[in-house]
């Protein structure tokens, strides 16, 4: 069956299995989803290795590998959250592990200028958030993952993804 | 024009058309100096409501595809906006999207952080100067003893052009450039258009065009103009502290703000391929921001560093809020 609503000079046609959905993410069954951005060298390596040691981890995030986190455009922040992402990870190496000697640092930088830009959006800025993961740091990999899945529960659906459907 | 008389064939038709604009635009056209005698040699103007009276019925009454090019200028807030947009794409031939606003929303643009209510709430009622005592506000339609008035809706965003009609070119500036416009109106003469859909602009960016000193880009820390003590009149400004759009911005202006000694605010709209020139600006500004002692800093300081940055939204996204990729403020809970 489908409901036709009349929203702001658009018709939104919206299925009622839809919006069953929808009321069902606002109570706990909300299940978040995730981009992540992760660096070729470290976090991705980091990754790799939280499977290989089968740590278990929330299924919540689609990661996405790049050759550095530096490579991340602001833009591909803000459009994965357009697109409905409830959160979006960025990891890099430490501080001085980056592979292109400085990336993570722009990064770093980068973030938190597109963070404050976040808030001024009225979209809440924990939605971001960039951490630092080596190689061999497959359970700190695995902890970041569940630690953001739980603060991202709590946070709530992205609204952009609901203005989507 | 007027009533009766006929209309020469060998010239083109040309209107101008302005939505929710200043006007500076209108003006920009007058900017060309004398080559506006060449466009009036060119073509006849058939409606132009800043300076002539010719009405929206006299559009109306007009053949599809009659005009043979409008300068649309303004961007889409109310409905007789949106409805002025659809007549005019019916009746023109080529649709111009002139100046920032019709482009990328432009200043009034900015108000896509609010909506209706906070916009009639600062303009008609909590603002200090404001005595409103009826709490009146505009209504799209009032019964008074002699009938019924009609307003046309304020929407509750501003949209561009391009996201009402079909736009075929786009000329960015705030207000074009008489260069750009010229150019424009000569290669509309000449039937030299490019491909439908292009910017009528350069594909470099400001800094191409910019007068100052260029070296590797290092900033300690960003500064408001006011707080730059002994600047240095032939460096770049962006270099000295400053933040200056112009490496996200598409030029064509001619620099005009940097000859002026102004740093770029960005009404070029985004260079090409670029999808969001507020968040190009932040990666190019956060990547040289504080980048030499980027190894001895604590992420206190950085952050301390990049709170200086008062205001991302203002700064970054002057005049493209509603084309950019988040093109409103979102409430979230």
């Amino acid at each position: 069956m489908k409901i036709v609503k009349k929203k702001r000079g658009r018709t939104q046609s919206i299925d009622k299995e839809k919006m069953q959905t929808k009321v069902a993410s606002m109570n706990e069954d909300f299940e978040p989803s995730i981009i992540g951005f992760l660096c070729n060298w470290c976090a991705y390596a980091g990754a790799d290795l939280a499977g290989t040691s089968r740590i278990k981890y929330p299924p919540n995030m689609k990661s996405i590998r790049v050759m550095c986190s530096g490579r991340v455009d602001p833009v591909f922040i803000i459009e994965s959250l357009k697109n409905g992402a409830d959160g979006v990870l960025v990891a890099g190496c430490h501080l001085g592990d980056c592979h292109y000697q400085s990336g993570n640092y722009k990064t770093n930088r980068r973030i938190i200028l597109l963070k404050k830009l976040l808030g001024q959006l009225g979209i809440n800025p924990n939605r971001v958030r960039f951490e630092y993961v080596s190689a061999s740091e497959g359970h700190k990999f695995a902890e970041t993952v569940t630690e953001f899945v739980d603060d991202l529960r709590t946070i709530g659906p992205n609204p952009l993804r609901e203005e989507k459907q | 024009m007027k009533k009766g008389q006929t209309e020469n064939p060998e010239k083109l038709k040309f209107a101008f058309y302005w939505a929710a604009s200043c006007g500076g635009c209108e003006v920009a056209v007058l900017d060309i100096d004398e080559k506006i005698l060449n466009v009036v040699a060119a073509a006849d103007i058939l409606f132009w409501p800043v300076a002539l009276d010719t009405k929206y019925k006299d559009v109306e009454a007009m053949k599809d595809k009659n005009i043979d090019v409008c300068f649309f200028n303004g961007a889409i807030r109310t409905s007789e906006n949106e409805h002025m947009a659809k007549l005019l794409r019916n009746k023109a031939k080529v649709l111009v999207a002139f100046g920032a606003c019709a482009c990328s929303g432009g200043i009034p643009g900015l108000a896509n952080v609010g909506n209706r209510e906070e916009v009639f709430d600062v303009a008609y009622l909590s603002s200090p100067s404001t005595h409103n005592t009826d709490k009146t506000t505009p209504k799209t339609s009032t019964r008074v003893e002699e009938g019924e008035l009609t307003l046309p809706e304020f929407y509750d965003i501003v949209k561009t052009l391009d996201q009402v009609v079909d736009v075929d070119y786009y000329l960015p500036g705030c207000p074009p450039s008489p260069k750009l416009i010229s150019d424009a109106v000569d290669a509309i003469v000449q039937n030299k258009l490019p491909p439908k859909g292009s910017v009528l602009a350069p594909l470099k960016s400001v800094c191409d065009e910019c007068k100052f000193e260029k070296s590797e880009k290092r900033i300690a820390e960003t500064k408001r103009i006011y707080e730059v003590k002994d600047i240095d009149a032939n460096k770049c400004l962006l270099e000295q502290g400053i933040i200056c759009m112009g490496p996200a911005t598409r030029g064509g202006c001619e620099a005009r703000c940097l000859n002026a000694n102004m740093p770029c605010t960005g009404c070029g709209g985004p260079t090409p391929e670029s999808l969001d020139q507020g968040a190009k600006m932040i990666s190019a500004l956060a990547s040289i921001l504080g980048i030499e002692d980027e190894q001895k800093m604590s992420q206190k300081d950085i952050e301390e560093l990049i709170e200086k940055v008062s205001d991302p939204l203002g700064t970054f996204y002057k005049y493209t809020l509603p084309a950019s990729v988040i093109n409103r403020r979102i409430k979230e809970q």
